[in-house]
């Protein structure tokens, strides 16, 4: 991409002391990455996850957010990826459901208690769904069903009732 | 690999099935035509690369066997449940298959493309039934290769022999597995005429429940679906549709376009003459060609475009208007008789009793969360795409006629697909990425935004059914006469006039067989607006118009409509239909009966909640729903929904469990609030507020699925589940709330005569 530069910062190794430019650009953190994104900062996060890092876990699939395809956490509060400018993420940090996994592969409960619950249709939504439920269970780790009700999400295969058994599940593994 | 090691087995009349031996020690059997000029190696057949093999089953020398899902996911579940029918047969070890989307498959057979891989169609509710009859062949010819492999190592006649999960088991214990035997199976002949199948008793995969194969990938954010591919710095384009489909750009000014930095381009495209419907654009467009999607967008949102309006001026409203004039116009003759049982005319004179209904029923638009898109590389010598379709081989069609390349020339993938409903049963979209492809040295990967998705959909047409029933003294349904009026899906598309009722009307649907004079007819409107196939259809349209009659039927006659159904349906026999068609009463009165057993049905009369009912007879197959509303005020709550199948043999529970539950769920949201309009030809609908699938709280908690065990062979379900939801809700919404709802959506329906 001619416009849209980007690096993973690593640390310096010179022996001495040179002072450092100015850093253009917007420095935030995905997944646990350190990444820093120099090209137009109004691009929603939605288009740089996913044209420039080419994590395309998140989804497009409106305008405005629409329908929760492109649900993401920003400092642990879930946002809309498509609706976010870069400069509004400088010194972020971003979990996509890329980012859900332990570095070793295990899957969170969450992910498997989809799988389990096989709460997937075609599955273009399933991203959305589970950082929308995520973010349900990490401020209500015992969801009523009214408060599962609020998930933002739309999925015309139906996998709803599916979803709910997913989040009632992990919810009631935390119990036990 | 040497072509001398290839062999050939056959299958059926048409297509056999072929073995080769493949790089290191693996055994690859696919199936090719038997009119095969030549016997050419399938391209990637052998490769070592996952993602090129192109056989059904590999196995290879470590043990890992590879099987190729032929039919398209579009979360239908085939990419787990056709795998599995060949695992079957094959006594694969499930823990070591991988399995991998084929894409289409297409030879060169003289310039004529010639399928490989046989039925490659997702989501019509036939790939099962397709698999079940030519797959499970190439697992069992691979299991029989091997077995012969180990006799031959072991001494043992393959008769003594037995298989069980990936290995051959000698009588004394011995035993080799799959990937020891795969180097010198795939140099034994396969017989002439085709291996015995398994016998039911044996299936160690079939009838048991198994996860998507792709789940992992998929909550993993891993799974790349055609929109997430980024081959090759493609360009994205984004479009601008013309609102109307016979109008045009009347000005364009570029300038701020192209002064947004990445944007490249911006192109005009118009729709070929002559082409029919869905094979090439549906209506003029300007697309903006950038670096990035971002740039794409923004240079979209700078286009100083006027477009110039269509010649037809037409309203969703006075459409359905038409519609109900011309079933409720006497002398109005049919478009055509779809059936005509008995004499409705001389049955009908002198009767106990006559019922008359009509029912309304909305446009409705596709609204597939992965919006229409494609990635087009195109040079003088060879196509490559990822399309996200549900018919490859269509898609192939107008890839071939936009790029006149050989058959072979033109590759096309399949990734997972995110839904389809039949909207990608077209390809305009398609044709559009490889135009925009030969205009530029790079591939382009096209994007329409959920706007353009949402106005310049192949809608499902609006329609209206009337019904008129007579009655005799012993409340015996005499005469059944439905009138049907809608625009056809496949007007315009190379279908002859006779044939365009079938996407709208099943000549075969209940109560056809049940009553001795029915009568169907169907009346074909005219409209500007574009129509395509829908999910579902025809049975969701004329299931929610049928079984809400029936229910008014009961009304009329004050009996429980359960009984009605009961009645109606009689004894347990099988009923010709025509068409090879057999009604088996017996399953369905027994879905019937298991849903409103699992409901509570006796409670329908005294419970202050809503109970309603639906049954439905789909190509074979039986569904049932019943649904328990209450209501809050103006707030209808779907409090408990059961909904009982049975397709026969069942490959995999979990899919099917997941499949009714999910096409009872979209059926809901659908009948709950979904309605296309249009004014001057345009549509009005343009975002997902605008079309408001249901949310978590406006359905039900839980979908409570029972699926009936079955010998027989199986029959498809993509979307069995939808036709009988719709009904059954409005029925329940009947009993707690005394309204009728004879007019989708449902919700503003019912609010409007509460």
């Amino acid at each position: 991409m001619a416009q849209v530069q980007d690096q993973i910062l690593t640390p310096r190794l010179t022996g001495t002391i040179v002072p450092e430019k100015v850093r253009e650009g917007v420095d935030l953190e995905i997944n646990g990455r350190s990444y820093r994104h120099t090209g137009d900062d109004q691009m929603p996060l939605l288009w740089y996850l996913r044209d420039v890092l080419h994590l395309t876990g998140t989804k497009y699939s409106g305008e405005h957010g629409e329908g929760g395809y492109d649900l993401v956490l920003v400092d642990g509060k879930l946002a809309a990826a498509g609706g976010l400018p870069m400069l509004q993420l400088a010194g972020k940090s971003v979990t996509t459901v890329e980012g859900l996994a332990a570095p070793d592969g295990k899957l969170h409960p969450l992910q498997q208690a989809f799988i389990d619950e096989n709460a997937i249709g075609c599955g273009y939504c399933t991203p959305g769904w589970l950082m929308a439920s995520l973010d349900l269970l990490n401020r209500h780790s015992q969801p009523s069903d009214n408060e599962i009700d609020q998930l933002p999400n739309l999925c015309r295969c139906g996998c709803q009732t599916r979803v709910r058994r997913a989040i009632k599940r992990v919810a009631n593994g935390a119990r036990a | 690999m040497s072509r001398q090691d290839d062999h050939i087995a056959p299958l059926s009349r048409r297509r056999f099935l072929q073995v080769l031996a493949g790089t290191a020690g693996a055994l690859v059997v696919g199936i090719r035509l038997a009119d095969a000029a030549d016997l050419p190696v399938p391209p990637a057949m052998l490769g070592d690369t996952l993602y090129g093999i192109g056989a059904y089953v590999r196995i290879d020398a470590d043990g890992n066997i590879i099987i190729g899902a032929r039919d398209p996911d579009t979360g239908t579940g085939t990419a787990t449940a056709l795998p599995r029918i060949i695992a079957d047969e094959l006594d694969a070890d499930w823990t070591r298959v991988s399995v991998v989307p084929l894409g289409l498959g297409v030879e060169d057979d003289n310039g004529k493309p010639r399928w490989i891989y046989g039925h490659q169609t997702g989501g019509m509710g036939d790939s099962i039934p397709a698999a079940w009859a030519d797959l499970r062949g190439a697992g069992a010819l691979a299991r029989w290769l091997l077995l012969q492999a180990a006799a031959r190592r072991l001494g043992v006649p393959a008769d003594r022999l037995r298989c069980d999960e990936g290995n051959v088991i000698a009588p004394d214990g011995r035993r080799l597995g799959y990937g020891a035997l795969a180097e010198a199976a795939a140099k034994i002949a396969p017989p002439a005429s085709p291996v015995p199948l398994k016998t039911p008793d044996r299936y160690t995969l079939i009838g048991q429940p198994a996860a998507d194969v792709d789940a992992r990938a998929i909550v993993t954010g891993q799974a790349a679906y055609a929109l997430d591919n980024y081959a090759g710095d493609a360009l994205i384009a984004v479009l601008s549709h013309c609102p109307w489909v016979d109008g045009g750009v009347e000005s364009l000014d570029t300038t701020d376009t192209m002064a947004v930095k990445g944007v490249v381009k911006v192109v005009q495209l118009k729709p070929e003459a002559g082409v029919p419907l869905g094979q090439t654009l549906r209506a003029p467009a300007v697309a903006v060609l950038a670096e990035n999607t971002w740039a794409a967008l923004q240079g979209r949102a700078k286009l100083k475009l006027q477009w110039k309006s269509g010649t037809q001026n037409e309203n969703s409203a006075w459409f359905e208007q038409q519609a109900s004039d011309l079933v409720n116009d006497k002398n109005a003759a049919p478009t055509t008789r779809v059936r005509n049982d008995g004499d409705v005319d001389v049955a009908g004179r002198k009767v106990a009793r006559r019922i008359e209904a009509t029912y309304v029923q909305p446009w409705l638009a596709h609204a597939t969360p992965e919006p229409m898109n494609c990635l087009a590389r195109v040079d003088k010598d060879g196509a490559t795409l990822v399309v996200p379709t549900q018919a490859p081989q269509q898609a192939w069609q107008v890839v071939r006629r936009l790029t006149g390349l050989a058959p072979a020339q033109i590759d096309i993938k399949v990734p997972r697909v995110g839904g389809g409903y039949g909207r990608r049963l077209d390809h305009d979209y398609v044709a559009e990425a490889v135009m925009l492809a030969k205009q530029v040295d790079k591939p382009v990967k096209l994007m329409w935004t959920r706007d353009e998705d949402m106005a310049q959909d192949y809608y499902r047409s609006a329609c209206v059914h009337k019904f008129s029933a007579t009655l005799d003294g012993k409340r015996q349904i005499v005469t059944w006469n439905q009138r049907m009026a809608s625009a056809s899906a496949l007007a315009q598309r190379g279908v002859p006039d006779n044939r365009l009722w079938t996407s709208e009307v099943d000549g075969h649907q209940l109560p056809a067989g049940l009553v001795p004079n029915l009568r169907s007819d169907w009346y074909q409107l005219p409209s500007v607006m574009p129509r395509g196939p829908a999910r579902g259809m025809p049975h969701l349209s004329n299931a929610f118009a049928v079984e809400s009659f029936v229910d008014e039927i009961a009304q009329s006659l004050k009996e429980d409509p359960l009984v009605t159904r009961l009645r109606l349906i009689g004894e347990p026999r099988q009923i010709p239909l025509g068409n090879d068609r057999v009604l088996d009463t017996g399953r369905l009165a027994n879905v019937l009966k298991l849903v409103a057993d699992r409901i509570e049905w006796k409670n329908w009369l005294r419970t202050v909640n809503g109970l309603g009912i639906a049954c439905w007879y789909v190509d074979g197959a039986y569904v049932a729903h019943a649904i328990e509303t209450s209501l809050q005020g103006e707030r209808l709550n779907i409090e408990r929904v059961v909904c009982a199948v049975d397709v026969g043999r069942v490959i995999n529970p979990a899919g099917l469990e997941g499949q009714v539950a999910g096409a009872t769920l979209d059926a809901l949201s659908t009948a709950l609030n979904l309605s296309v309009t249009y004014k001057d030809s345009q549509v009005q609908q343009h975002s997902w507020k605008d079309y408001p699938l249901a949310s978590m709280a406006q359905l039900p908690d839980t979908t409570d699925v029972i699926i009936v065990p079955g010998q027989g062979d199986p029959a498809g379900a993509s979307f069995l589940g939808m036709p009988t939801a719709a009904p059954a809700l409005a029925n329940a919404v009947f009993r707690v709330s005394a309204v009728r709802v004879r007019r989708l959506p449902l919700l503003k329906e019912m609010l409007r005569m509460l």
